[in-house]
């Protein structure tokens, strides 16, 4: 490893500003939204083309010496955690969209565009992009396909890897490939698919062919409050089996929805225990009518109070509130882990019984938020870091909410994916012989393991 | 050789050096390999593992008959959305995984690559593999489950796949409008894909002269009287197909029922943008087509020799794959294959026991 050597290269390639060494500069790149990790990487560099991330990649190839690409830095899993005389390759500017074709319903937009951006863009044409994580302001379609992050409308829409149909990457030795295309049919191997969620380890996507869809013509949000977080885990299992397709099935417990109304005042009721928000979407007419069957299921199971989103406003009001829980609670502890898993719905109540004996086992407040019609629980665990103990405590009991989670034959994440967090967790998930499969693919493609070394593999070169 | 356990598989993968693997054989220009090479056929490895209709999930042997999948599925009102194709000529749920294949359904909410949310294959050593899970949503580990999707068995033999479904339209109708060219037919296509309506299958099907529109809806009696009225004021009148006649017409397209004895089937993937380029070249060639899933795949019948469309296809740039037919090559057109595809089939199939076909 030659770093010295790349840092001389690299400073031919970008100038003084887009070139950062200094200690005081690297501290923004430390950590991402897993604060719990910090590293300070030997140097930043700020790319504004494609180009200049072919043209470091090859340079970090060539000295053997690791990089990380990184959006907004808003993983929760620690996946974009600078390496120790490694460099960060920051790809926030390379935002361009590159069109909107609404004909075809697709964008092509580079790495480093924000996510609600391709909306935004896609707008005018009455089109939109589906994906939409609680970060969706500021996180990055890069970031977005490294993790196959979610957000709220999965379960009716599917995660960022269903709205990707073609893909430009630099692969870790500096090759430029074209994955996919703009159809929405292939005739080879999903590569597409398998380099979604790979969390970096592959190489750098450059830009995306997304998928439109149009923009919902009708949409219906109901909130209603339970007296207790297993009866409203209970509606949602009811709202699945009636067969209808919400756009969003999600829930709140109490401490999420203290923290939320303090944060935005989002209307929510504050002495409820669970809250379920249902959001219908798509033509009038279906909306209409699959509203008073939901109407009828949730006056059935036992919600005690029921609020329906009057207009926009108040539909957005609803929505403030729950993508802005996950920093709202910051309000309510000093520090906190989000923690990600999936248990199939069904089991949702009993889930969030174990979560609630774990909160007293471990004397450490827990706030649930999650998105309840596909079974992923984000259980925020409230801890003070300064006291001692406090975050192994806190560590500890994620940990054993990924133990039930796969005890229940679900998944260790949804949508924040493996980064440095869940690293120990994957074998428990997979045995070895799919272990060793995942290891041989990331070998073959990254022999010098110099692509976000160190995430997702306990082993290896860290 | 036709193993019926699983553990059996493994032992004839670890007994033999070159492998190929058939389901049903529906896709019958999938199997013409070489001498040296053993098939296993897994049509013996079948049944369902796991149905919660609950969860709207389900586990299957790959050998599994998509029929009997189906008829287990619509005892709950539950369905694979993206409409498998060749049901009724025996293809079995991995066969369709591996060759990629999604019928017109795969408009409204995607194809198989999307619904599928695990697998369990046995590689070249006679390991099993697993990928994915069996919970909807899952970004844990590489997601080989949609890498295998369109794989044609290059990478290993599935064995158990799972999938997420979907509750069942109660009523499906279809409006059918005649264009005198395409072009007009077209511009009506795009005109609709941007309206906020949800349409199940949109397809442009050529026949005697005219293009006609096919746009299949799903949902309860009222609305699609609403939705079938608000599209006809873009696409004029048509006609309404319902019931039987509904599910035939859509039977018929998903099968390939428009063949004739002898013609090739290929699939051509393409974008409402280059259909009509693609229509010339096979007009000229007095060629049958459908174009399916918004004009996003070309399902071409083709009588002349291969190598005719193979250079066609090249002039456009365009990819296809022959399904049915005896050809010596399947793989037509633009070749894709890039450094990134090279290394994933050396790291999963390092002895290369696999044949690609």
């Amino acid at each position: 490893m030659e770093v010295d050597k790349l840092l001389d290269d690299l400073a031919e390639l970008y100038p003084n500003d887009r070139l950062l060494t200094q200690k005081a500069a690297l501290i923004t790149y430390e950590s991402d939204a897993l604060t719990s990790y910090q590293r300070s990487p030997r140097a930043v560099v700020i790319a504004e083309t494609q180009e200049e991330v072919i043209d470091t990649v090859c340079k970090c190839h060539k000295y053997e010496v690791p990089f990380v690409a990184r959006g907004s830095g808003t993983a929760l899993s620690g996946g974009s955690l600078p390496v120790e005389d490694g460099i960060v390759i920051a790809l926030n500017r390379l935002n361009r969209i590159i069109s909107i074709d609404p004909e075809q319903r697709i964008a092509v937009v580079e790495a480093g565009v924000v996510n609600s951006d391709v909306t935004q863009a896609a707008d005018p044409f009455g089109l939109y992009y589906a994906p939409d994580p609680s970060s969706q302001l500021i996180c990055t379609i890069g970031g977005n396909l490294a993790f196959n992050s979610g957000g709220a409308h999965c379960l009716k829409y599917g995660m960022t890897s269903n709205h990707v149909i073609g893909l430009r990457v630099v692969l870790p030795d500096g090759e430029v490939v074209e994955l996919g295309g703009d159809s929405l049919e292939s005739v080879e191997p999903d590569l597409v698919g398998v380099f979604s969620g790979s969390e970096g380890l592959f190489g750098i996507a450059l830009e995306a062919t997304l998928r439109l869809l149009p923009k919902p013509e009708s949409y219906k949000t109901i909130l209603a409050a339970y007296r207790s977080l297993e009866a409203a885990g209970e509606a949602v299992a009811m709202v699945v089996e009636s067969g209808l397709l919400p756009g969003a099935v999600e829930i709140m417990d109490n401490l999420a929805i203290e923290a939320a109304e303090a944060a935005v005042q989002a209307g929510y009721p504050l002495d409820c225990e669970g809250l379920l928000i249902v959001e219908l979407d798509g033509e009038l007419s279906t909306v209409e009518f699959d509203f008073k069957i939901l109407l009828e299921i949730i006056e059935r199971s036992g919600a005690y109070e029921i609020k329906i989103a009057k207009d926009n406003f108040d539909r957005q009001r609803i929505w403030k509130g729950r993508k802005s829980a996950f920093s709202a609670v910051g309000r309510l502890s000093p520090d906190y882990i989000v923690q990600d898993g999936v248990v199939p719905r069904g089991r949702l109540s009993e889930a969030l019984s174990e979560i609630k004996r774990l909160s007293k086992k471990y004397n450490l407040r827990v706030a649930n938020v999650f998105h309840a019609g596909d079974g992923n629980l984000h259980p925020l665990i409230l801890f003070n870091g300064r006291d001692e103990g406090a975050l192994e405590s806190a560590e500890v009991m994620a940990s054993e909410i990924l133990d039930l989670c796969i005890q229940y034959n679900g998944s260790i994440t949804g949508e924040h994916g493996i980064g440095m967090e869940k690293r120990d967790h994957l074998p428990k998930m997979f045995d070895v012989n799919s272990m060793n499969t995942m290891k041989l693919l990331h070998e073959k493609i990254d022999p010098l393991m110099i692509s976000n070394r160190g995430k997702v593999f306990l082993t290896g070169v860290s | 050789m036709r193993p019926t356990e699983i553990s059996e598989l493994q032992e004839i993968v670890r007994t033999h050096s070159r492998l190929s693997i058939s389901g049903g054989k529906t896709k019958t220009a999938l199997h013409n390999i070489g001498d040296d090479v053993k098939n296993i056929d897994l049509s013996g490895i079948e049944g369902m593992v796991e149905y919660n209709p609950n969860e709207f999930t389900f586990t299957a042997r790959a050998g599994t008959d998509l029929g009997q999948l189906a008829r287990m599925l619509g005892d709950h009102e539950q369905y694979l959305p993206f409409d498998p194709p060749f049901v009724e000529q025996g293809a079995t749920i991995g066969g369709t995984v591996a060759s990629g294949v999604s019928g017109p359904g795969r408009f409204r909410y995607g194809g198989i690559r999307d619904f599928i949310i695990g697998i369990a294959y046995v590689d070249g050593q006679g390991n099993i593999v697993h990928s994915g899970g069996k919970v909807v949503k899952n970004a844990a580990g590489f997601d080989l489950s949609k890498l295998v999707v369109g794989s044609l068995g290059r990478y290993g033999a599935i064995v158990e796949c799972s999938f997420k479904v979907f509750p069942k339209p109660e009523v499906l109708k279809t409006l059918r409008v005649g264009f005198p060219t395409l072009d007009e037919a077209l511009d009506s296509l795009i005109s609709i894909t941007r309206m906020p309506m949800d349409l199940y299958a949109l397809d442009i099907i050529p026949h005697s002269d005219k293009y006609f529109l096919l746009m299949r809806m799903g949902g309860v009696e009222e609305i699609l009287l609403d939705r079938i009225y608000r599209l006809q004021r873009v696409t004029g009148d048509g006609e309404v197909i319902e019931g039987e006649a509904d599910a035939k017409t859509w039977r018929e397209i998903a099968n390939f029922k428009w063949l004739q004895a002898g013609e090739i089937l290929v699939k051509i993937p393409v974008t409402p943008k280059r259909v009509f380029e693609l229509d010339r070249v096979l007009s000229g060639a007095s060629a049958k087509c459908n174009y399916s899933v918004g004009c996003n795949v070309a399902w071409v019948a083709w009588r002349k020799p291969i190598d005719e469309l193979d250079l066609k296809l090249n002039k456009l740039g365009l990819s296809g794959l022959v399904l049915l037919g005896e050809v010596d090559k399947i793989h037509i057109g633009l070749k894709k294959g890039n450094q990134f595809s090279k290394k994933v089939k050396e790291a999963l199939d390092p002895e290369n026991r696999w044949v690609e076909v």
